[in-house]
């Protein structure tokens, strides 16, 4: 199969257009930049505490002392949690919008996260205190909710999947999804525990979260690269996929998969966070060109940074009341959906 | 019989069959109105709501059916006009199907100003009612015409379906900025715009309704004065333009007639969205594009559909109240779906 990879004009175009030494630096800066972020969104909040004690309740941790406390308890569990969730949204996004050749493709936008928040509100009113296990194993199923009705909308209609309708018919299920969790919060009298939730936090980040979700999305972070030359191709055009001897049905059945368990993992801690999905893999891909197996690691390094940041940003902007997550990603993501929309022009 | 008479007796029959039309449909409303009254966490017989409206109720009944379900009831026969009209102007001038205030960002632009009235004057005392629709039409414009710039290309002009996603992106950010508004507000204040939010009929009262009604009884009647001009956009713009029709002013002047009622709306009833995308639909299968049976039968039809919203509301999940508004999604949501799996572009 490699000779005929080899052959690919497109392929090879791709291959001279991708970027692997700001890849590279993209990667290593970025880790360098993440565990920065780590530490800066670790030693200040409410009660500001010096890296040096940081390094110690890290590292010594002294059950005895408050400060240690807090960050072991609270915000370290936080930060990873943020930065988990935002390799998911990052990678699902890059996947969905590779597999499907849609630049507007996001979990939020097509309506996976609206489904997974929607099953969670379900667990919240049925099943009140039903360990996470369990309620991840909801958002998943949520979230392949959420995008089955989607595409299967759109692919009903005559002129076939285009990223327009994608987006109105995402638009819509949304609106659906989020109206009868709701009435289901309105009913069962969960509307507080929900909305903050709902608009996006990490604040209740705990350990046992992270040990629960953490296999889950390392596992689908791993498939996600793995798949991600056969995503290179599909990115060109089923055709040329097809042509280049790669089994498309089998690729977008495991992409959609690692696509749904990363959505659903991340909406399952963070709530319906939408646009960082959409946001980070078009600016890494500007960055490193159109090569999946580079875009997908650091699209992973890259959507972490911005939600830690954003996390961060949250806590700062208006101490001690916590900005919502989801809306200031928004705030960022919408110009960008827009600028999007309007490049796009034509084929949209 | 020459030709010319085939036709008028044709119209003519299509006349009556329009007018008989829109006689059942307020029967139905009627009907829907009477079923309205008596429903809720106490219920009132039929018998028994007769005699109330006569004078002969008890005080309790007299409270629960004047102070609290009549203003409701006729707020959303209102809010149901005014939103159905809204939809098909929009459609109309827009030549979209899929053209609703809802989804192209105008409610939530009123919502955002109404909003930001709340959380700096909490409470919602006689003056501000009034005050309350001119604010969210403000608010309602500034959105539309940031999203008509938005959506504006220079040399290709608006393209329907650029001007609805520059709709949805509007009013996912107008959302966004509003929960960051709702976090600062205080818990009992939180609570109440929450519902709001979601579409409920809250002003129970009957001041909410002078708010409104004045808006509803000088924009219909100059919107169904521009049925004919709306017939014209419907042939497409260079047509119309042929046939002597100022398309830059009458667009404007129609879009405005539609963002005043969104917003006016909004301001009472909170974000409805759907009702201005089903209702113009329905009414376009019952009488045809025609605006001057259209614009009526829409907004019999929305004030139906938002009054039995209302009415499942109040009594599907007793004793809770859901948002007539999250109704009309359930319903209105898959409506959507279906035009759009339909649509060809």
């Amino acid at each position: 199969m490699s000779d005929s990879v080899e052959e690919s004009i497109d392929l090879k175009k791709v291959y001279k257009g991708s970027r692997p030494i700001i890849a590279t630096v993209i990667l290593l800066g970025g880790t360098i930049g993440l565990l920065f972020a780590i530490g800066l969104s670790v030693s200040f909040g409410a009660a500001d505490i010096d890296f040096g004690t940081v390094w110690s309740a890290v590292f010594q941790f002294n059950p005895n002392l408050t400060t240690h406390q807090i960050i072991q308890d609270i915000r370290l569990p936080r930060v990873l949690g943020a930065g988990l969730v935002g390799a998911c949204f990052a990678v699902a996004g890059s996947i969905m919008q590779g597999m499907t050749r849609n630049p507007l493709a996001d979990s939020g936008l097509l309506g996976l996260n609206a489904g997974a928040a929607f099953m969670l509100a379900i667990c919240f009113a049925f099943f009140p205190g039903l360990p996470y296990m369990y309620i991840i194993l909801f958002s998943f199923f949520g979230a392949a909710l959420g995008a089955g009705i989607v595409y299967g909308v759109g692919s009903l209609a005559k002129g076939g999947l285009t990223p327009m309708r994608l987006v109105l018919a995402g638009a819509a299920v949304s609106a659906l999804l989020g109206a009868l969790s709701e009435g289901v919060a309105i009913y069962f009298r969960i509307g507080q525990d929900l909305a903050f939730w709902n608009a996006g936090g990490v604040s209740g980040t705990k350990w046992e979260h992270l040990k629960v979700m953490s296999p889950w999305i390392i596992a689908a972070i791993i498939g996600a690269i793995m798949l991600s030359k056969s995503i290179t191709l599909l990115s060109l055009g089923d055709e040329v996929a097809i042509g280049l001897g790669q089994r498309t049905g089998r690729i977008k059945f495991f992409g959609s998969v690692v696509v749904l368990v990363l959505a659903g993992a991340a909406v399952s801690v963070v709530g319906a966070v939408g646009f960082v999905g959409l946001i980070v893999p078009h600016l890494t891909r500007f960055l490193v060109g159109s090569d999946y197996r580079w875009i997908v690691p650091c699209s992973a390094i890259l959507g972490s940074l911005l939600v830690i940041l954003a996390d961060f940003a949250a806590r700062m902007i208006n101490p001690p009341y916590e900005t919502p997550i989801g809306a200031l990603i928004a705030l960022i993501g919408v110009p960008f959906f827009l600028y999007l929309a309007r490049k796009g022009g034509k084929e949209l | 019989m020459t030709e010319e008479n085939y036709i008028s007796a044709y119209q003519q029959k299509k006349h009556r069959k329009n007018i008989f039309l829109i006689l059942t449909i307020c029967l139905l409303i009627i009907i829907m109105f009477m079923i309205s009254m008596g429903t809720g966490f106490i219920r009132l017989t039929p018998i028994e709501l007769v005699r109330t409206l006569f004078g002969m109720g008890t005080d309790k009944q007299n409270i629960i059916l004047f102070d609290f379900r009549l203003p409701r009831i006729v707020i959303s026969i209102l809010v149901g006009m005014a939103l159905a009209v809204s939809g098909s102007i929009l459609q109309g001038v827009s030549r979209n199907a899929l053209a609703d205030p809802g989804i192209l960002g105008i409610n939530s632009g009123a919502g955002l100003a109404v909003m930001l009235f709340i959380s700096f004057f909490p409470t919602t005392t006689a003056a501000p009612v009034f005050f309350l629709p001119i604010l969210a039409f403000v608010g309602a414009g500034a959105t539309a015409i940031l999203i008509y710039v938005l959506a504006y290309k220079r040399g290709e002009g608006i393209s329907p379906t650029r001007l609805l996603l520059t709709g949805v992106a509007v009013a996912a950010g107008i959302s966004a900025a509003m929960i960051v508004l709702t976090l600062r507000l205080s818990p009992e204040n939180y609570q109440f715009v929450a519902i709001w939010m979601a579409g409920s009929i809250w002003g129970s009262n009957w001041s909410f309704v002078l708010a409104l009604l004045p808006w509803i009884l000088i924009l219909l009647p100059i919107a169904y004065s521009k049925a004919r001009v709306l017939n014209t956009f419907n042939l497409g713009e260079i047509p119309a333009t042929g046939l002597g029709l100022a398309i830059e002013k009458e667009r404007l002047i129609l879009l405005a007639i539609a963002v005043g009622l969104a917003g006016a709306s909004v301001s009472v009833s909170g974000g409805i969205g759907f009702i201005g995308l089903i209702a113009p639909h329905l009414a376009r299968q019952l009488v045809g594009a025609k605006h001057q049976y259209l614009l009526p039968t829409a907004a019999l039809i929305g004030s139906l559909l938002l009054i039995t919203a209302d009415t499942i509301g109040r009594w599907i999940l007793q004793p809770s109240e859901i948002p007539a508004g999250i109704v009309v999604a359930v319903i209105g949501a898959p409506y959507f779906l279906y035009l759009l799996a339909r649509s060809k572009t």
